[in-house]
């Protein structure tokens, strides 16, 4: 699936403003960006994680996520991430 | 700069935010701590929410306060961190106090003039760890400009937003709409363009301090805000993609009440220059304040056992038509600081509220507004600028 923004060689970053961290007093990961705050599910927090530590394509963080996940099928719910966040301006394509 | 900004939003992905339920059942973290780090400030905005008295402010926290003060915040959740005025930039400690922020792990918003910066200092605190620079402008015309500010700020406002576009930060500028400036928004707008701006705030002045008390001189009418909103959605279709354009409609002329601070000692503290803690920064001018200071209790003291913080925490405190109302879970009865200034009683409903008793009153004020707009300029009734002269008359300081 990949009729959408993102291609497998897209490489989307974390948008402008935007900060990735860990907030113990949430207990989860979260974007902070000017004036707000978005509190991260685990599996929002798994892609955006890498998509802040490192510049790489959407199919190497997939394949990545599969090493981590014991492979399993998540190509499309990646994908479906990846544009909401984009439509919600919290990451941009290189 | 003493303006404020949004609550935290809710969107996929997220684990759930702020609703009702949860503000009843437990007290909650200090989301967002705003740092009114001096009165000092070189404009003299009518519109500024900072309080009429602030002239008789004298002692401001040291540095070593102020770090204390972050501490504690972000150890009890805040991540939001707003440096603000007056105008911050008249501390001569803020790089410094920005580096340790930044090591704390706060996103820090500074929320300027501009004035008093320049391109070393954008790149400075941004390598100390700055993460935004809101630059604020009066309109977008540099006659009205400079009139509005009651200074030649202009070009200086200019050349600053360029620098911090120039610096990597996310360039927000902000526009403090009223009566004299709203017919302007399509020039606003397009200067923002111009600025290659990534966020625009189209901020309706609100009026507390200063600006209620010039709202007759600055109360937009009916007419301009329907042409300003159709602007506004027009650029915001325009600009889809590229620049993310705020409009919001002046609560004065809604139905409903905003939903304040996001509820009382909920998110949001504010330390005022002298260390007192407060529910939202208008907060001082309401009866029956303890005030504490950071001086002498604990952020955690603060927030969670002082009078102040908990007198309209929940939905206790609440009067009708706001106690068996359904929506007093989403506004939570609206703003307290207007509840007072236009009814004498706190803890009444907004009056902007069309249920309320006392909606007539914003009606009224805005028959005002209407009268005072259609005399001719030199029967207007004229603006009173902030400064520490007007502060000091009015208050008999």
């Amino acid at each position: 699936m990949s009729d959408g923004i993102f291609k497998p060689d897209s490489i989307p970053m974390l948008a402008l403003g935007y900060r990735f961290q860990w907030e113990p007093a949430q207990d989860c990961h979260v974007l902070l960006y000017p004036e707000g705050m978005v509190k991260l599910n685990g599996p929002a927090a798994e892609i955006l994680k890498r998509i802040n530590d490192k510049q790489q394509t959407v199919a190497e963080l997939i394949a990545e996520l599969k090493v981590a996940f014991n492979g399993a099928d998540l190509d499309d719910d990646v994908y479906q991430f990846l544009e909401e966040a984009y439509g919600n301006d919290w990451i941009r394509k290189q | 700069m003493a303006t404020t900004g949004s609550e935290n939003n809710k969107a996929p992905g997220s684990t759930g935010g702020a609703n009702g339920m949860n503000v009843r059942d437990a007290i909650r973290q200090p989301l967002w701590l705003l740092a009114e780090l001096t009165y000092s400030c070189p404009l003299q905005c009518p519109y500024c929410s900072n309080p009429m008295d602030f002239a008789a402010v004298k002692s401001e926290l040291t540095t070593e306060q102020w770090l204390s003060v972050f501490r504690q915040a972000r150890e009890m959740g805040a991540t939001q961190l707003g440096l603000s005025g007056g105008e911050p930039l008249a501390r001569p400690d803020l790089i410094e106090l920005i580096r340790e922020a930044r090591k704390m792990g706060f996103y820090i918003n500074l929320i300027t003039s501009g004035v008093g910066l320049n391109a070393d200092k954008v790149a400075e605190f941004k390598e100390a760890g700055l993460d935004h620079i809101q630059v604020s402008f009066q309109a977008s015309s540099e006659d009205l400009n400079n009139l509005i500010a009651g200074t030649d700020a202009f070009q200086h406002k200019i050349e600053m937003a360029r620098a911090v576009k120039a610096n990597g930060y996310p360039m927000v500028l902000c526009f403090v709409t009223h009566r004299q400036n709203i017919d302007q928004i399509d020039e606003i707008l397009d200067l923002a363009i111009n600025l290659e701006a990534d966020y625009v705030e189209l901020a309706t002045t609100q009026y507390y301090g200063w600006a209620m008390h010039n709202r007759d001189q600055l109360l937009p009418l009916k007419e301009q805000l329907e042409r300003a909103e159709a602007i506004a959605h027009r650029y915001q279709d325009e600009q889809k993609g590229n620049m993310k354009i705020y409009y919001v409609v002046p609560d004065y002329y809604e139905d409903r009440p905003k939903a304040c601070m996001n509820g009382w000692g909920n998110v949001f503290l504010t330390v005022a220059p002298d260390g007192t803690a407060l529910p939202c920064h208008a907060a001082r001018e309401l009866p029956g304040m303890q005030l504490p200071n950071v001086r002498d209790l604990s952020i955690r003291e603060i927030w969670e056992g002082s009078n102040d913080f908990n007198r309209f925490r929940g939905f206790d405190w609440m009067q009708e038509p706001c106690r068996s109302c359904d929506e007093r879970f989403k506004d939570f009865g609206g703003c307290r600081c207007q509840a007072y200034m236009l009814t004498g009683d706190p803890a009444k409903t907004d009056p902007v509220c069309s249920k309320s008793p006392d909606h007539h009153l914003i009606l009224e004020a805005i028959e005002r507004g209407r009268m005072e707009a259609a005399k001719p300029a030199e029967k207007a009734k004229p603006l009173v600028f902030r400064n520490p002269k007007n502060s000091k008359e009015i208050c008999g300081l």
